[in-house]
């Protein structure tokens, strides 16, 4: 069957922070380009960021990029590419002060410069006193991003496709990458986006877990298509529990809580955190605060009537300073956790928030995989950048703020690579006859199941089997047994069956669509995480704490672009 | 409303921040089967809102200038 098909110079997939930095620098470039979205662009997940944008502007306390990289490369327990980490660190004050003159509303200090708080991991002069490094608008910066690059888009007149979901990438015998498949929701009509240069920026995957900070729409879509395109996830047993996630709801209290004196107490009303990191304390990396809190429960010192989560105090910080800095916390503790935190402190659990890995990348955007002797073989024509890519900045553990940081940066960076190899590359190849046949399969498939199996039944054995084996505490056997699950799992997401056949905005299809996104990557982090014996950032197994059998997906790169290599150690707190 | 409607507006409710969509969620749980007219204008309007905006009428942090989106507000802060 012959699809309809569009051509634009550049497809960018997702309209979070990523996507449209991206897109931007392409649009302000003169390139014609095609943004896809499921939901409307400023709805994306990036909006959710409370905490800021990591950036060693300097305006609190004397602050340099490489004191910020030592801090992200110790963050990610040495995972992280160092020659990424180091070109993240240097150009972040530029894209925060990018931001700034496209009229981004950055709090302010007295003297007018951008107000930066602290936060957990962030240190001044190699790890000896916090510094206050995050570039914040209150507890709004995602939101306040997301809508600044949203606007300056619309000036740079590019197109949007919102309410549509790609489904499956474009490659040639080659391997080049020459668009997207894609499905229209209004129409039911599935076209080819042909593009000379594809960007993936799909944001993360939660959804896989029961407990998630993430928006429903994290269902990691650019993971399951590049999967299915054969190109190899990496890194994707790693997985961030944020702290501070309301018990029962999910729902996210940012480390800014922390940043501003707020600190967790067990049942006894002990401050735990001096035990576990006597320097930073409630401060220290995610990873760190996770598993403190985590053998807290574990030892019977868990808060409630079922001993399973901790508190959150922030009474003693006063009604004024949580309402200035800190406004949105108010409300989200009333509203899923039934308490006011001016008067009583917030029950919280460690809850997954942030997917490390990804699909990889090199510190250009471009997407790598190994071939022949090479490890880190360009493909063609596409790019990957923000939480849906493994650049790899962010190791076995992200630092709080970097997030937004990575999706600026390599944003910006992807687009540049992208331009200069349209630059390189004029004119465009034809489209293999084939281009769109995945995609005419799964979907034949899917109309055409019979005695097949229940998208929300398979979705939520899942996310059970994820939360139940693949936690904050992993154990070679609950891990094994998991990986047999999540198998049985995926065949059976692989006969999935749906009742309504009709084609105008079916959402029981884009659901199945997105269930076949969510099971490769479910897949993905149970089988690396089985097979990474060793203990390393937000990957905690119980039977192997020093370094073991190293699993390597592609060699860690420890040479930096032009610093000295940050040699491993011991982390401490 | 039509079986189409009624998923054009479930996936409207999928929205940036988490918060939006379980109140959404819980709101179309329990009063989605009848909704029309005046309050399904009001919830349609209210999904127009940026999810920062949505959040803080939900929340109560700001009251809504609006009285044809009262009702509904009060809805949704109840759910």
């Amino acid at each position: 069957m012959a699809l309809a098909k569009r051509s634009f110079d550049a497809v960018v997939v997702g309209a979070g922070g990523a996507g449209l930095r991206a897109a931007l620098q392409l649009s302000e470039s003169g390139l014609s380009v095609a943004v896809l979205s499921k939901v409307f662009p400023t709805r994306s997940h990036t909006v959710a960021a409370q905490g800021g944008i990591g950036a060693a502007l300097g305006n609190m306390d004397e602050d340099s990029w490489l004191w910020h990289m030592y801090d992200t490369v110790k963050g990610s327990d040495w995972l992280g590419d160092q020659d990424a980490i180091e070109f993240m660190c240097r150009e972040a004050p530029k894209l925060v002060y990018e931001l700034e003159h496209f009229g981004m509303p950055f709090d302010r200090n007295e003297n007018g410069t951008v107000y930066q708080r602290p936060f957990g991991g962030h240190s001044q002069n190699f790890g000896e006193r916090p510094v206050q490094r995050s570039c914040c608008a209150a507890d709004r910066t995602g939101h306040a991003m997301l809508h600044t690059l949203y606007q300056r888009n619309v000036r740079a007149h590019t197109q949007f496709f919102v309410e549509w979901m790609a489904l499956d990438l474009v490659r040639d015998s080659s391997g080049q990458v020459l668009g997207v498949t894609a499905l229209e929701m209004e129409t039911g009509e599935v076209m080819i986006l042909n593009a000379r240069a594809t960007l993936f920026a799909t944001g993360g995957a939660g959804r896989i877990f029961w407990s998630t900070t993430n928006a429903f729409i994290c269902t990691g879509d650019g993971l399951g298509m590049a999967a299915r395109a054969g190109i190899p996830l990496e890194d994707m047993e790693f997985w961030q529990f944020h702290p501070t996630g309301v018990a029962g709801a999910g729902v996210l209290i940012t480390e800014g809580v922390r940043g501003e004196g707020g600190y967790l107490l067990n049942k006894n009303g002990e401050r735990f955190m001096e035990r576990y990191a006597p320097n930073l304390k409630d401060l220290a990396s995610r990873d760190i605060v996770s598993r403190a809190m985590a053998t807290e429960i574990k030892e019977g010192r868990g808060a409630g009537p079922h001993g399973d989560y901790l508190l959150l105090k922030l009474d003693h910080l006063g009604p004024e300073v949580i309402d200035k800095r800190l406004p949105g916390i108010r409300e989200i503790s009333k509203k899923f956790a039934n308490i006011d935190p001016v008067k009583d402190p917030i029950p919280v659990v460690p809850t997954v928030h942030y997917m490390m890995g990804g699909i990889p990348a090199n510190y250009l955007g471009e997407v790598v995989v190994p071939q022949g002797g090479n490890p880190e073989a360009v493909v063609p024509g596409f790019y990957a950048a923000g939480e849906c890519a493994c650049a790899s900045v962010h190791g076995a553990n992200r630092l709080g703020t970097n997030s937004l940081t990575d999706l600026l940066v390599f944003g910006k960076a992807a687009a540049e690579s992208m331009i200069k190899f349209l630059k390189e590359n004029p004119g465009r190849k034809d489209l293999p006859k084939d281009a769109a046949e995945r995609t005419l399969s799964r979907l034949a498939r899917l109309d055409n199941q019979k005695n097949g199996e229940s998208v929300a039944e398979v979705a939520t054995e899942m996310r059970r089997t994820m939360q139940s084996h693949c936690g904050v505490f992993r154990f070679p056997d609950t891990l094994a047994e998991g990986v047999k699950k999540i198998r049985g799992i995926a065949d059976r997401a692989s006969r999935t069956q749906i009742k309504d056949k009709s084609r105008v905005f079916n959402t029981a299809r884009l659901e199945a669509l997105e269930l076949d996104n969510l099971v490769e990557v479910a897949r993905a982090s149970m089988v690396s995480a089985e097979a990474r014996k060793e203990s390393r950032g937000a990957h905690d197994r119980s039977d192997q704490y020093k370094d073991g059998d190293r699993l390597e997906y592609k060699p860690v790169h420890m040479k930096p672009l032009t610093a000295r290599t940050i040699e491993p150690k011991v982390r401490t707190y | 409303m039509t079986d189409v409607e009624m998923n054009r507006l479930r996936w409207r409710c999928r929205r940036g921040r988490l918060e939006n969509e379980l109140v959404l969620e819980r709101f179309l749980d329990a009063y989605g089967a009848q909704l029309e007219g005046e309050r399904l204008a009001a919830l349609k309007a209210l999904l127009d809102y940026n999810d920062d905006d949505l959040w803080s009428l939900v929340s109560g942090r700001r009251e809504c200038g609006d009285p044809a989106l009262g009702e509904v507000v009060q809805l949704l802060r109840r759910c």
